[in-house]
């Protein structure tokens, strides 16, 4: 195990003051970001492992009225363990999520962003009674929203994360037109503004691209549609595609079809 | 090079460690499969993984669009995941966790044991003999109706011992046992994280109470029954409280006094250290459990038997506890993580 968590996040006090970013730094020397999961997609899996929980004690509870006093004990047990180790099952063997998270897409992670471990695992669960106290939930709240990650004192405790899985993302989309050459002079924040223009095509509604691609007009020299096509063209461009779609086929790997 | 050049040469790189981890994570490539396709054959996912690595610190570096750099982000991330996983605790560990790690565990945290033992044994032993000499202060702590419940539980004249019931309740009173005395382990120890205040007031408050009940019920004279049927499980469970309040103050004495360390680093070393005990903890409560329900509730065991088995058991533990695991110099910190 390496400790990669030495604190990265000097730096990232910095760079991200307002953000639910975090960021580590791995062994191979690349930083790895996720986005840290606050109170309320947390609470809201909570309530659903609850739900699964109480709806497992009641089934197992109308089908061990058969079996008289031992029945009774059987079910002693059955809520002794959900009670403290339904979430370390899934924490450990379903990847960080118990159903509530998953269905939030939320995980539990060590703190440098390896899966959670044994010992860390069971003792966020245990310490879910330090949480508890005075009465729901009170001071894992207010240990949450003190702390800059949305660690509860559990997680505080085993050194753990409650992150967001995100799902995985599909290649955008480009608009289909023929790549035009930028103007000259262009800064790269420029580029990087019309490429995000670019692919946020389907993103943004027409009207709105269309007033964004008009504040540029003194430099285009393009007004209504027109203006849109000219700096999709000109993202394009600057993604690297050259040749015209119409002429260059199959040369374009990442949008198939013909410029109208 | 431009972003599409770029995302042209790796794709296909990028396909094969997706369709890698997407196999692990089912767990179930199907042979035929892998071994017709070569590439899967001779996937090296570290070797992959780092070029990866690379991959994305140079997107970053040359500003490419935020879809490629999180997209590759996401692959890293899965990938220092599958590459850092833990090993799972094998089964080897599990015993020389139980031969020697726990023994050794609280050994090195004597003061902390100690300082548990102490706040749990102080109050039970004012409020024993005070309720040995005293009548009425048993009340101070327990309801008349509480009292006269326990009193008919050890009444001699009983047949069976305990709560009242019959023996075939037994495997009723072990799920009793395990939920209600493990719960309070648990919580004695969870509870040591509001600066051990937790942990203090769970060992008092158990401590006084058994205290009462020591004390009035020899004070009316059922000694006989009670206190054979309280040493067996005794040994294990008492000692077991009593370590579980250590670790709880472990976790609260690390963020009083953290040391030359953060609070936060402090508590995750305490944490990792009490958690070794809290794993022996957990057996000695399942072991107690057990023992209460099917060995010291049992009414055709005579009391010297019982009395005899339970010292052997408060022997064992105790010389177990002072001895195991001595003479090995081998580095308990390594046995359970």
């Amino acid at each position: 195990m390496h400790s990669s968590t030495a604190r990265s996040t000097d730096r990232s006090d910095a760079e991200t003051p307002l953000d639910t970013l975090y960021q580590i730094e791995t062994p191979e020397g690349i930083d790895l970001s996720v986005q840290v999961a606050g109170p309320v997609p947390r609470i809201l899996a909570y309530a659903v492992d609850l739900l699964y929980r109480t709806l497992i004690l009641v089934i197992l509870g109308i089908a061990l009225t058969f079996a008289g006093k031992a029945g009774v004990g059987f079910w002693l047990l059955g809520s002794f363990i959900l009670e403290w180790f339904y979430p370390v099952f899934f924490e450990m063997f379903r990847g960080g999520q118990t159903p509530g998270k998953r269905a939030f897409s939320l995980a539990v992670v060590n703190d440098n962003l390896t899966p959670v471990s044994w010992g860390a695992s069971i003792m966020r669960n245990l310490l879910r009674f330090a949480d508890f106290l005075p009465f729901g939930y009170c001071a894992g709240m207010i240990s949450m929203s003190a702390s800059r990650y949305f660690q509860r004192l559990g997680d505080y405790a085993a050194g753990t994360l409650v992150i967001y899985r995100q799902e995985e993302s599909n290649p955008v989309a480009l608009p289909q037109v023929p790549p035009a050459p930028p103007p000259k002079g262009l800064k790269l924040q420029d580029q990087q503004a019309i490429i995000s223009l670019t692919e946020r095509s389907t993103a943004l509604s027409k009207g709105r691209q269309q007033e964004l691609a008009e504040i540029l007009e003194p430099i285009t020299g393009h007004r209504g549609e027109a203006s849109i096509r000219y700096l999709h063209g000109v993202g394009r461009w600057l993604l690297g595609t050259r040749q015209k779609p119409a002429t260059g086929a199959g040369a374009d790997t990442r949008d198939k079809g013909v410029a109208p | 090079m431009k972003q599409k050049d770029f995302e042209e040469r790796y794709s296909p790189s990028w396909a094969r460690i997706e369709n890698y981890l997407a196999g692990y994570e089912k767990n179930t490539i199907p042979q035929t499969q892998a071994s017709a396709d070569n590439s899967t054959q001779q996937f090296d996912l570290p070797v992959a993984y780092r070029d990866l690595c690379q991959q994305l610190a140079m997107a970053k570096e040359r500003q490419y669009t935020s879809y490629l750099v999180t997209r590759l982000n996401q692959l890293v991330m899965a990938c220092h995941q599958r590459v850092y996983q833990q090993q799972s605790i094998s089964k080897n560990r599990w015993l020389d966790f139980i031969i020697r790690g726990f023994p050794c565990a609280l050994r090195e945290q004597a003061r902390f044991v100690w300082l548990a033992c102490g706040l749990f044994l102080a109050p039970a032993l004012v409020m024993g003999l005070g309720c040995y000499w005293n009548d009425a202060l048993i009340y101070a702590v327990m309801s008349p109706e509480q009292v006269l419940q326990i009193e008919a539980m050890y009444d001699p004249a009983n047949r069976v011992l305990g709560r009242e019931r019959g023996s075939d309740s037994d495997l009723l009173m072990f799920g009793y046992y395990i939920k209600n005395n493990i719960g309070i382990a648990f919580r004695t120890f969870a509870s040591g994280i509001v600066f051990g205040l937790g942990s203090i007031f769970f060992l008092v408050f158990n401590g006084v109470f058994l205290g009462a009940v020591f004390g009035q019920l020899t004070r009316v004279g059922f000694a006989v029954t009670f206190y054979p049927f309280v040493i067996g499980h005794g040994a294990f469970e008492l000692t077991a409280i009593v370590f579980a309040g250590a670790a709880g103050l472990m976790l609260g004495h690390s963020l009083v006094n953290p040391g030359n360390i953060s609070r936060r680093a402090a508590l995750q070393q305490a944490g990792r250290n009490a958690m070794k005990i809290m794993y022996g903890t957990f057996l000695m409560l399942v072991i107690a459990a057990f023992l209460e329900a099917f060995w010291s509730s049992s009414t055709t065991v005579s009391m010297e038997v019982k009395l005899a088995v339970g010292a052997l058991f408060w022997l064992l533990v105790i010389s177990y506890c002072v001895l195991a695991g001595r003479g090995t110099h081998t580095d308990s910190r390594e046995v359970v993580r």
